[in-house]
């Protein structure tokens, strides 16, 4: 059942300055709750990615975390406030410790 | 084989009914409530009370699959480095457990808005809180009507 995660992320390539750009990310992964139970009737542990962190050029500028409620594949949108060209970089923490990692460039001008 | 011959038509009615009742049971045994997300507001803000208004909870009314409800919300702000919002916090009163997500902002946020999907195992009201620089609380509610629960079983 577990693949692992591949992350996907939608942000547009250039911005004007002081634009207010918005960011689209998904995330393949089970969400496993930590409610559901197996055919024996055991709980299936919880292993869901609790935390989402968006930098740009080094700094953070949103942060999510996330209980068993979010949804399987989980996707996050937010915004962001262009002032000047750098990259993204955003990670995924999950419950194993793994961080899963993307990055995107914007170029303003 | 020779089992399932031995099923009548009326057992064959009467053993879907225990397990859909047993379904209806199910989720009662154990799941937050107005309380206990009361309780979990209590731990972040102790006794400082939220005021209506300056959120846009955007949820649907009638949620038909409550394993991917979306939610969007919006809190109106300037986002400058006085006056922006800190962070949201959403919670669900029926759900097994009461958190939902925590956001935090920032100025270069520019906007304080972002949505997510959520799991919604009944019928439940989702409160959402949010905290502004300058320290003050803003809350929002709705109800979200869910014809199948999304919790696995």
């Amino acid at each position: 059942m577990s693949t692992k995660p591949t992350p996907r992320i939608r942000v547009p390539g250039n911005a004007k300055a002081g634009e207010i750009i918005e960011i689209k990310t998904l995330i393949s992964h089970e969400m496993e709750s930590g409610q559901r139970k197996d055919q024996a009737g055991k709980t299936i542990p919880r292993k869901i990615i609790h935390g989402f962190t968006a930098a740009f050029n080094g700094k953070v500028f949103f942060e999510a975390t996330w209980h068993p409620a979010i949804s399987a594949n989980p996707y996050q949108s937010f915004f962001f406030k262009a002032q000047e060209s750098g990259e993204f970089t955003f990670a995924w923490k999950d419950d194993d410790g793994s961080v899963y990692e993307a990055k995107a460039k914007l170029a303003v001008g | 084989m020779a089992l399932h011959k031995a099923v009548t038509r009326r057992d064959a009615f009467a053993l879907p009914a225990i397990g859909a009742a047993a379904l209806m049971i199910a989720p009662r045994l154990a799941h937050a409530d107005a309380a206990a997300v009361e309780a979990e507001i209590r731990k972040l803000y102790a006794d400082r009370k939220p005021t209506d208004g300056r959120i846009k909870l955007d949820v649907p009314q009638i949620a038909e699959n409550g394993l991917v409800v979306p939610i969007n919300i919006e809190v109106e702000s300037p986002m400058t480095a006085q006056d922006h919002v800190k962070a949201v916090h959403v919670f669900a009163d029926g759900n097994p457990l009461p958190g939902v997500l925590s956001f935090r902002f920032t100025p270069e946020s520019g906007k304080a808005a972002a949505s997510v999907r959520m799991r919604l195992s009944q019928t439940q009201n989702i409160i959402c809180i949010a905290e502004m620089a300058g320290g003050a609380l803003h809350s929002a509610s709705a109800n979200v009507k869910v014809t199948i629960g999304g919790c696995g079983g």
